[in-house]
């Protein structure tokens, strides 16, 4: 396995045009939440001619809806959910300048010619690890759509947040070449 | 004759949300840590080691081991000769998964119309509950806290009875196939097959709470499980479709008889986070 790169979010267009897929990252910096209400909702402002809460240029998102802090934890487990229910809304965000998305489970065309497109990459964090990413989250705030609960954008400053790249800015996809190498037939 | 009063059973629902979705049972995490001596692909190895040590952490702080602590399905089985006093079932089943979810800081994940306005109810109520009257005066509970990535991988068809052993072993597989890393595998693959439309679906969940790769109890059956289980893993989808050769630790079948003219076949996957807990009272 190669070497484990280090990124700062927001990301740069070098930095994406650099990762290839299967490459192993670590995201330090800062980063916002969003899911399926969260991005309804961005979608439809934009459709409305609104302005958005957040400014996307460069911008990670993170696929995730965190269980609430306990008390002395700054976000509860807060592993990746399936990226594949936003496929709809992503090529929008692309186009505003998304640079980045973490979640987890293939991507269809679409999302992928965009990404080709716009510059932009999608990593795989680990599904089910909920509570050893939530080490990786040193701050997180609400910045919009509270009322959401646990769908709310959160900006979350991240040091050393383990993912996969799995689709890179070029279109090259692990999900399909990785299984290609195990499958038998 | 014997009663038992609501208010042990809100205690007993509250305490098993919070032991379920932070503490996965011994025999899942042991075939977790089969499937790491197993597998060959480097990304695979790494995430089930990963997932280990998730369980792991969760277990020694009291933390979810996954953030979608999923919506609380709880099977009942009440004894005929046992009087429920103080309020209704539903009530105290309800009760304990508030309680449960809030004190125990689990994520609520459940919205109170489906289609329309989708609000979340903020207390992960109500629970999806499926009670059973048997012989005996004792309450046993279950608690399955489902999540919703790998419920919505799920699958039923109404196979003929032609379509035999084929049909079924073919829609098994091409439904895992189709799901890929959506259902964060390593996953357990619940399979109903027989009765009627509803009661295969009901048995394709209650497969997986079975203790983790235990086989059917009848042979032919057992075979089934286990060709199943190879097939899949024929896939090379691997620890969440990363590529490698765990893609499910175990395939559980439920069966039961069917009408002459069908054969249902249901199947519920379960991701890794393959959790339950139960007690009698």
């Amino acid at each position: 396995m190669s070497e484990i790169k280090k990124l700062t979010a927001p990301l740069t267009k070098e930095t994406v045009e650099n990762l290839r897929a299967g490459d192993q990252v670590f995201i330090s910096g800062v980063i916002y939440t969003g899911r399926d209400a969260a991005h309804k909702r961005l979608v439809q402002a934009l459709h409305e001619g609104k302005t958005l809460p957040v400014n996307l240029e460069g911008q990670v998102i993170y696929y995730v809806g965190p269980c609430p802090a306990k008390p002395g934890q700054v976000i509860g487990s807060c592993g990746p959910t399936t990226s594949g229910r936003m496929d709809s809304y992503a090529p929008t965000l692309l186009e505003l300048g998304l640079k980045g998305m973490v979640g987890k489970g293939p991507r269809n065309a679409s999302v992928i010619e965009a990404m080709v497109k716009n510059g932009a990459v999608y990593f795989a964090a680990i599904g089910g690890a909920g509570a050893i990413i939530a080490n990786s989250v040193k701050k997180a705030e609400v910045v919009a759509y509270p009322e959401l609960g646990p769908e709310a954008i959160y900006c979350l400053e991240v040091e050393d947040f383990p993912c996969i790249v799995v689709i890179d800015s070029l279109g090259n996809n692990l999900y399909k070449t990785g299984v290609e190498k195990y499958k038998i037939d | 004759m014997r009663e038992i009063d609501v208010s042990k059973i809100s205690d007993a629902v509250e305490h098993l949300c919070i032991q379920a979705a932070c503490n996965l049972g011994q025999d899942m995490e042991q075939l977790i840590k089969t499937g790491l001596e197993r597998e060959e692909s480097d990304f695979g190895k790494n995430i089930l080691q990963q997932i280990v040590d998730n369980v792991e952490l969760a277990r020694r702080e009291t933390v979810p081991m996954c953030q979608d602590t999923g919506v609380a399905v709880v099977f009942v089985e009440v004894g005929q000769d046992l009087h429920i006093v103080g309020g209704s079932l539903q009530a105290a089943i309800n009760e304990g998964v508030s309680r449960g979810y809030t004190k125990g800081y689990l994520r609520k994940s459940v919205v109170a119309d489906p289609l329309f306005q989708r609000n979340n109810t903020q207390d992960n109520t109500p629970a999806v509950i499926h009670q059973e009257i048997v012989p005996g005066d004792k309450l046993k509970i279950m608690i399955v806290p489902k999540g919703a990535g790998s419920e919505n991988m799920g699958a039923l068809k109404m196979l003929k009875p032609a379509e035999g052993l084929q049909g079924v072993k073919d829609f098994v597989l091409k439904t895992v196939i189709e799901a890929g890393g959506n259902p964060c595998p390593p996953i357990i693959v619940g399979v109903g097959i027989g009765g009627t439309m509803e009661k295969a679906t009901l048995l394709a969940k209650k497969a997986l709470t079975r203790k983790a790769g235990e086989p059917h109890p009848s042979e032919k059956y057992a075979q089934l499980e286990e060709e199943l289980l190879q097939e899949i893993n024929k896939s090379g989808i691997g620890p969440q479709g990363l590529g490698g050769r765990v893609t499910a630790l175990a395939v559980h079948i439920e069966d039961y008889p069917t009408h002459i003219a069908t054969l249902p076949v249901a199947i519920n996957l379960n991701c890794h986070a393959a959790r339950h807990a139960e007690v009698i009272l």
